[in-house]
């Protein structure tokens, strides 16, 4: 099936069978790995994209699904190196990653979280990152990543 | 002095990071090579059973599959899976690369089918059928000890892979005479699953025209690979370049050697084309070592004064359906760590590790180490509620004392160094305990069900030296460290540690910038390429900094006494005229000095040859420990259960810490604090369950049961610093105390609430149920 | 895990999308595809055809039709999750709020939650405790299924292979009422392993008129606690009354497996009824 799509702000037009996650798609046609597989059914976040904006998990989504949509990946929150997101900031600043494979689902769902509640309480946080898990940092310093980013004013360009 | 910042002792943000926030990494996974063909496993439905036939006949027909491979294809050209800790002839059991004629545990290879895209693999694998004629398996560990069990091997005489039997040690058996009591318990340290949130993946590209292979796989040990893989396939390891690329976590189930990973190399050169596999979680929960399952059955003497006067018992231990790399080995840690960091003058404890009809057990986070101090803080709640003391009272009056350092223990363990009391005054204070325990008696009068836990605990870090391994691991204890400085005075670093996610990129960079007087950028740090670092163990065991860390320190003074001389010459000095500053050589006396980078330009350009020194600038060393570190700690909690339900809610919790000199105290505190909500993890919610039939139950995570955020309040952190005189960093190693500390805490926390209900006991993991189930039990 | 292949339909109106489930007897409908898409990657569930709602906008939509909350059958958990306008359905956003994860609920659906039917989901305790009706569209016309008759055992409900769930409606009490839903979470997966919504109107004296409490999570299919539901009109809602009269919830025949005994999810209802007659009667009150 051809779909025609806009990811990270570029519009993409692809062949596709019917039953590719959206997930493959992005890693293996568009070459974007930065979204990773982590748990296959739904509970771990790692595959989280924005699909329109919003939060949502890239493994539990089919390609054609998102036909003539909008999706962001976390290959698409900063330009450059000199011009990163504020969560991708502080989660740098804050040591909110350490193996670094949940990173970018967690990015994406705390700059969804962002978009929304600039200035979230910790028990937000905490609740926002649920359909996140991470092995490595015990949370606390993801959660100092998402305050931190949310004193630099959260949102970031997109 | 130095004249410029030190940045070690800072909290420097990672250097990893920029690639890692932005999706730039390339784990195994996101690798592709021209013309790559990818991997699917058939695995085994049943934990025990006779394979009748296997039909690959509809898989071969499917358009896009290239090769089903079985045993049959196997037979005689290749070995079993890699294993360094083997038990004795007739009790060891090879492991074949797919199941020869029978299947020992669910989730055991039988078949890859290698196809041209990932998904025409997995409907590839779904067209093999696989007639088994089912056997009964043996799944608990006790059961599996008895007489009539089934056996895991039939050609075996029982289940028992490992037996170290007691020592009948005369002097346990006078100290239980003398005893004014002994407690007796039996402690449950349940199977979890490591989950890594990176599952294994393998890459294997066989190259004719050099002869050469390349293996690209998630390990946290590239070099134990790559000689398990060349003599598994009969290959020389010169023709293997194994890299272990970005690496998604391990938590110790990346240390084993895996039968995939020997199998993909040799398909990639049957076929000369790379094949890829990456797990999919459900294989990682099935066919990914498992860690724990102990069943401890523990005795303790003591006296009325709270002294803990000797232990005796057995430990039995889960082996799985076959010997892990180091799985046989695990469980000898946990008697020798069983006294913890109390003077217990004797112990007498059995080991008895068995197979079941499971997935083969290793390493996790602590290996053995969390087991023994798990149960020797149980042992002294038990002591503490017998004599009727305070559980805090109790720890302290049996103590190693702060004097008695370097501590050799009744196990035989020689202790470095350690404050302990030190610790636990710090947290004490933290923690306001008098105030804590003010709070609780209100709370308890209200009916409320409140509890207070306490752990304090050591364990060891970066294990050595090589000769004191365990009795039947085959593996060294020393790593290597290379520093090469460039023509500039920029700096590449290779270790053979192979971090995946510890942060060394950092810390090793901010200890080049220190010795040589650069920015902590003009540092690489590279590490888990065969070809690229001269040999290497990994990292595990908390021997990151410990072992990997000060053979690059080594190398860096090798470096540095070279860069001097070279200097002294070029300054016309005599060597011991001249010192670094941090940032310059300087002869004595005058104002003669050189930068650092000066130096570099002068040992590549060599337009002024040094007399007996040969051109460049680099060092190798390997640093071999003398002996073993022992960090410890002092953890306090405090918990509410919820009496209608039995849930319990972690509603503090303190880590005070001493891990000797700390390099980057930012990366420390996250080792700490992931440590200590993994520990929390396996004491709150996880365990991997298999019914009596052996079928895995826990095989996806909608059912195996990870540590979310929102359980969990803001961990407080402190720490105290005694350093260890086996390393020139007096670093004692970080990553497993959190978790060796956390278990016991909660585990005592809610047995506190849980006492003046009637409760005596509870094993983990601390489920709704099980606390409201002995609640109710101890009502009746 | 990947799925088998399919053909994918993606329909712009409700017409169309009843016009191919007609043509197409093995298709299944694909609404947030939150639990479909993981059977059909495990290979639990097959099917020859997907038939997207997603590009159906008339299937989505909230509004509040004199005393009925109308919800369309593709609106999403997260449109729910927002107080808005009917802030005072605790119910409402209490068991959208609950359900999965922030990712999940911004794709999962309430019509697709309902038809799924899985015992251990959230919105089947409310669609019951709010006398729910559902409205189906099939190729043969519209019809309305009362909640009551609506599930139909384990993983199954009322709906043809060639219906659409096309609106939720749901029954509130507006004048000295109230609502909740409390859950217990599975802790690995999310899912219920008991969830109980309950509506409670008081008289004018705090004493319960009437009251109904939906139960999810404890037996094979969600029920309605009918015994509790009579023997509370006319108790005063105060802590150690309900207690009393929660100690044992009739209808409840448990589920086992590994996550809850039989024995503790009927313990479980009982305290989770209560607590949502405490948390319903106690807004009525207001």
């Amino acid at each position: 099936m051809k779909i025609s799509l806009n990811v990270n702000g570029k519009p993409q037009e692809r062949d596709v069978e019917p039953r590719t996650l959206l997930v493959h798609f992005l890693r293996e046609q568009l070459g974007l790995t930065g979204t990773h597989i982590g748990c296959e059914t739904t509970i771990c976040g790692a595959c989280t994209v924005h699909l329109d904006g919003r939060a949502v998990k890239s493994c539990t989504l089919f390609a054609v699904q998102v036909d003539g949509r909008n999706v962001t990946t976390v290959e698409g929150l900063a330009a450059d190196a000199d011009h990163l997101h504020p969560v991708q900031t502080g989660f740098w600043e804050e040591h909110g990653l350490q193996c670094g494979y949940c990173t970018p689902g967690m990015i994406m769902t705390t700059s969804a979280l962002l978009a929304e509640n600039p200035n979230p309480s910790e028990t937000e946080i905490r609740h926002a990152i649920e359909g996140n898990i991470c092995r490595c940092t015990g949370y606390q310093q993801i959660v100092n990543a998402v305050q931190h980013a949310a004193k630099l004013g959260g949102k970031g360009a997109r | 002095m130095p004249v410029r910042p030190v940045s070690v002792g800072e909290r420097i943000k990672r250097r990893e990071d920029p690639r890692l926030i932005r999706g730039l990494a390339s784990y195994t996974d996101d690798l592709k090579l021209h013309g790559g063909l990818h991997a699917a496993f058939v695995r085994s439905d049943y934990a025990a059973g006779k394979i009748d036939k296997i039909d690959t006949s509809r898989a071969l027909a499917r358009k896009g599959v290239v090769a089903v491979y079985t045993f049959d294809d196997l037979r005689g050209k290749v070995g079993r899976t890699p294993c360094v800790a083997r038990p004795e002839p007739g009790r060891d059991a090879e492991h074949p690369l797919l199941a020869d004629g029978f299947v020992r545990w669910v989730g055991q290879p039988i078949a890859v089918v290698i196809a041209e895209d990932r998904y025409v693999a997995r409907d590839g694998a779904l067209d093999v059928s696989v007639d088994i004629s089912p056997l009964p398996a043996v799944v608990d560990l006790r059961r599996a000890l008895e007489p009539s069990a089934p056996r895991v091997y039939a050609d075996h005489k029982d289940n028992i892979a490992l037996h170290i039997p007691r020592s009948n040690n005369p002097e346990v058996e006078k100290l239980f005479a003398e005893a004014d009591g002994i407690v007796k318990l039996e402690i449950i340290n349940q199977r979890v699953a490591p989950v890594s949130m990176e599952g294994r993946a393998v890459l294997a590209s066989w190259d004719e025209g050099p002869q050469k292979l390349t293996l690209w796989t998630s390990t946290q040990v590239p070099h134990l690979v790559k000689q398990s893989v060349a003599q598994c396939l009969g290959l020389s390891e010169i023709r293997i370049r194994v890299i272990a690329p970005e690496v998604g976590g391990g938590c110790g189930a990346k240390i084993p050697v895996y039968a995939e990973e020997c199998l993909l190399p040799w398909i990639s050169k049957e076929l000369r084309r790379p094949v890829k596999w990456s797990e999919t979680r459900t294989e990682n929960l099935m066919g990914t070592t498992h860690g724990r399952g102990h069943l401890h059955e523990i005795e303790g003497a003591y006296k009325k004064d709270g002294t803990l006067l000797a232990l005796r018992g057995r430990v039995i231990s889960d082996c799985g359906a076959y010997p892990s790399f180091f799985g046989a080995s695990i469980a000898t840690f946990t008697p020798l760590m069983m006294p913890g960091c109390y003077r217990v003058k004797a112990v007498d404890v059995e080991v008895v590790v068995v197979y079941t009809n499971t997935m083969a057990t290793d390493a996790y986070r602590g290996a053995g180490r969390p087991e023994a101090a798990y149960t020797v803080e149980r042992v002294l709640d038990e002591v503490a509620v017998a004599t009727g003391l305070d559980a805090v009272e109790v720890r302290r009056r049996n103590f190693i004392p702060k004097s008695a350092f370097p501590f050799t223990t009744a196990t035989g363990a020689i202790y470095d160094s350690g404050d302990y009391e030190a610790s636990l005054a710090k947290a004490l204070e933290r923690f306001d305990y008098p105030a804590a325990r003010a709070k609780q008696a209100k709370a308890r009068a209200e009916g409320k069900l409140v509890g207070i836990g306490v752990a304090t605990f050591t364990e060891i870090c970066g294990l050595g030296p090589s000769t004191g391994a365990s009795p039947i691991q085959r593996t060294g204890s020393w790593e290597s460290g290379m520093v090469r400085v460039e023509p500039t005075g920029n700096v590449v670093i290779t270790t053979g540690a192979s971090p995946h996610g510890q942060g060394q990129e950092t810390a090793f960079a901010q200890m080049a910038a220190d010795a040589f007087g650069i920015d902590v950028n003009d540092v690489e740090v590279m590490h888990g390429d065969t070809d690229v670092v001269t040999h290497g163990v990994g990292t595990f065991g908390s021997r990151g900094l410990v072992v990997g860390g000060t053979a690059v320190h080594m190398a860096l003074q090798k470096v540095t006494a070279k860069a001097s001389r070279i200097a002294a010459h070029l300054l016309d000095a005599k060597p011991d005229q001249v010192t670094f500053d941090g940032e310059s050589f300087r002869v004595a006396g005058s104002e003669r000095k050189m930068t650092f980078r000066q130096v570099a330009e002068a040992a590549h350009l060599w337009n002024v040859p040094i007399p007996g020194e040969e051109p460049g600038l680099e060092a190798v060393a390997r640093f071999e420990p003398t002996g073993t570190t022992f960090p410890f700690g002092a953890h306090f909690c405090e918990v509410e259960i919820d009496p209608d339900t039995g849930e319990v809610a972690l509603t503090r919790y303190l880590a005070v810490d001493d891990a000797g000199k700390i390099v980057n105290p930012l990366l420390a505190d996250g080792q700490r604090l992931g440590g200590i909500i993994q520990g929390l993890g396996q004491a709150m919610c996880e365990e991997v369950v298999y019914d009596e039939s052996g079928q895995l139950l826990t095989a996806t995570l909608m059912d195996y049961a990870m540590p979310k955020a929102h359980m969990f309040p803001r961990i407080e952190l402190d720490s105290t610093c005694t350093p260890t005189h086996l390393n020139p960093l007096g670093a004692k190693g970080i990553g497993e105390l959190g978790t060796i500390g956390s278990t016991p805490c909660i585990v005592s926390a809610v047995l506190d609430a849980l006492r003046p209900r009637g409760v005596k006991s509870i094993d983990m993991p601390l489920k709704a149920e099980r606390v409201w189930r002995a609640l109710a039990e101890a009502k009746r | 895990m990947i799925p088998e292949n399919f053909e994918y339909f993606a329909p712009r109106t409700l017409s169309e999308a009843t016009a191919l489930l007609a043509q197409k007897p093995d298709a299944k409908l694909l609404g947030g595809g939150m639990s479909l898409i993981p059977a059909l990657k495990h290979r639990l569930a097959a099917a020859s055809a997907l038939i997207d709602l997603g590009r159906v906008p008339e299937l989505e939509g909230i509004s509040d039709k004199r005393g009925k909350i109308v919800i369309g059958g593709r609106t999403t958990h997260r449109a729910l999750t927002t107080p808005g306008e009917f802030v005072d359905v605790h119910a409402i956003h209490e068991t959208a709020g609950s359900i999965g994860d922030v990712q999940v609920r911004n794709r999962g659906t309430i019509g697709g939650s309902l038809v799924h039917a899985d015992p251990a989901a959230d919105w089947p305790a409310v669609f019951l405790a709010l006398d729910g009706e559902a409205v189906v569209v099939g190729a043969k016309g519209e019809r309305t299924i009362p909640a009551a008759q609506f599930f139909t055992g384990m993983l199954a409900s009322a709906p043809k292979h060639d219906e659409v769930l096309t609106e939720v409606r749901l029954t509130v009490e507006r004048k000295r009422a109230g609502t909740a839903y409390v859950k217990m979470r599975q802790p690995a997966s999310g899912f219920a392993i008991v969830g109980v919504a309950a509506q409670v109107t008081l008289d004018r004296g705090g004493r319960i008129e009437r009251a109904s409490v939906g139960v999810t999570g404890v037996n094979s299919m969600p029920f309605r606690a009918s015994a509790l539901e009579k023997r509370l009109i006319g108790q005063t809602p105060d802590a150690a009354s309900l207690r009393k009269l929660c100690a044992r919830v009739e209808e409840a025949d448990p589920m086992e497996d590994m996550h809850a005994s039989s024995e503790y999810r009927a313990h479980l209802a009982g305290i989770y009824a209560m607590r949502a007659l405490a948390a319903a009667s106690s807004r009525a009150a207001r």
